[in-house]
């Protein structure tokens, strides 16, 4: 089971920035290592992240093997109406996820 | 005597030379396996991204502690000097090394919906090496910051634990 952690300001003035962070467990299996038998290890990475503000997209990030392990990812949006924030990421062999957060916008 | 305990002295000595020097001679193949990307492979694939248009120093700012015990994560936030309006924002962030297999770390896209154009992120890095964050602005412009990094114990390297 995937776990990812979000943070988003519950409440926020209208026109503020907003910090987003996320984190989500992932292994980022480079595609580069060797197990003690010698075979190559297949990669498996999330490849793109997008966040969505009521259904408009605010950020899109590619991942490369160079991301550590449980990619972190903070990033900034305005806060214009309230609504959700959707995140969503994929990766090889079919990996996808997906997480919400409400925020309030005064 | 004397001159035999000495002989005896420098033939341990070039022993002991000779054995570091195959230790060394042993462990090259492995680091020449495991260094996929150059600074060539890095500037290929810069140049790949901007094409044709210049490169400039300045207006990135690439925050990454310039000694890291361990490469598996590394800290690193990059922040454009941009007021991110509609007419004149950044438009994306890509992050690249030059000792990893792969020159590419990340790259990330925006508008000026995100108000602020700052990412931040855990890196990978295999060695002691720069790191080159580049930024893309609505007007086209390409700007850049470098920043060497000394890792201690280097991503990949675990290996043999398995």
């Amino acid at each position: 089971m995937t776990r990812a952690l979000i943070n988003v300001p519950a409440k926020a003035k209208r026109g503020q920035i907003i910090a987003i962070k996320t984190l989500i467990s992932h292994t980022m299996e480079t595609g580069f290592r060797y197990t003690t038998t010698g075979e190559r290890k297949p990669r498996n990475i999330i490849h793109t992240f997008v966040a969505t503000y009521n259904g408009e997209e605010i950020f899109r990030a590619e991942f490369y093997p160079a991301m550590s392990a449980n990619p972190f990812l903070t990033f900034h949006t305005v806060a214009t109406e309230s609504g959700t924030i959707a995140f969503h990421w994929t990766g090889d062999n079919g990996f996808s996820a997906t997480e919400q957060a409400k925020i309030t916008v005064e | 005597m004397r001159d035999s305990m000495d002989a005896l002295e420098t033939t341990r000595r070039e022993l002991l030379l000779a054995g570091t020097l195959m230790l060394a001679g042993a462990a090259a193949p492995v680091m020449i396996r495991r260094a996929g990307a150059t600074p060539a492979a890095m500037k290929a694939e810069i140049a790949k991204l901007v094409g044709e248009a210049k490169i400039t120093q300045g207006k990135v700012k690439l925050d990454i502690p310039p000694l890291v015990e361990n490469g598996n994560t590394v800290p690193c936030t990059v922040s454009v000097d941009s007021p991110m309006t509609p007419a004149d924002h950044a438009k994306a962030i890509h992050v690249f090394n030059e000792k990893n297999p792969q020159p590419n770390v990340i790259s990330c896209y925006f508008g000026p919906r995100a108000g602020r154009a700052t990412v931040a992120t855990r890196l990978r890095l295999a060695d002691t090496q720069n790191v080159v964050a580049i930024a893309e602005l609505s007007d086209g412009s390409f700007w850049s910051a470098s920043v060497e990094v000394i890792i201690t114990l280097g991503a990949c390297l675990e290996d043999n634990l398995i």
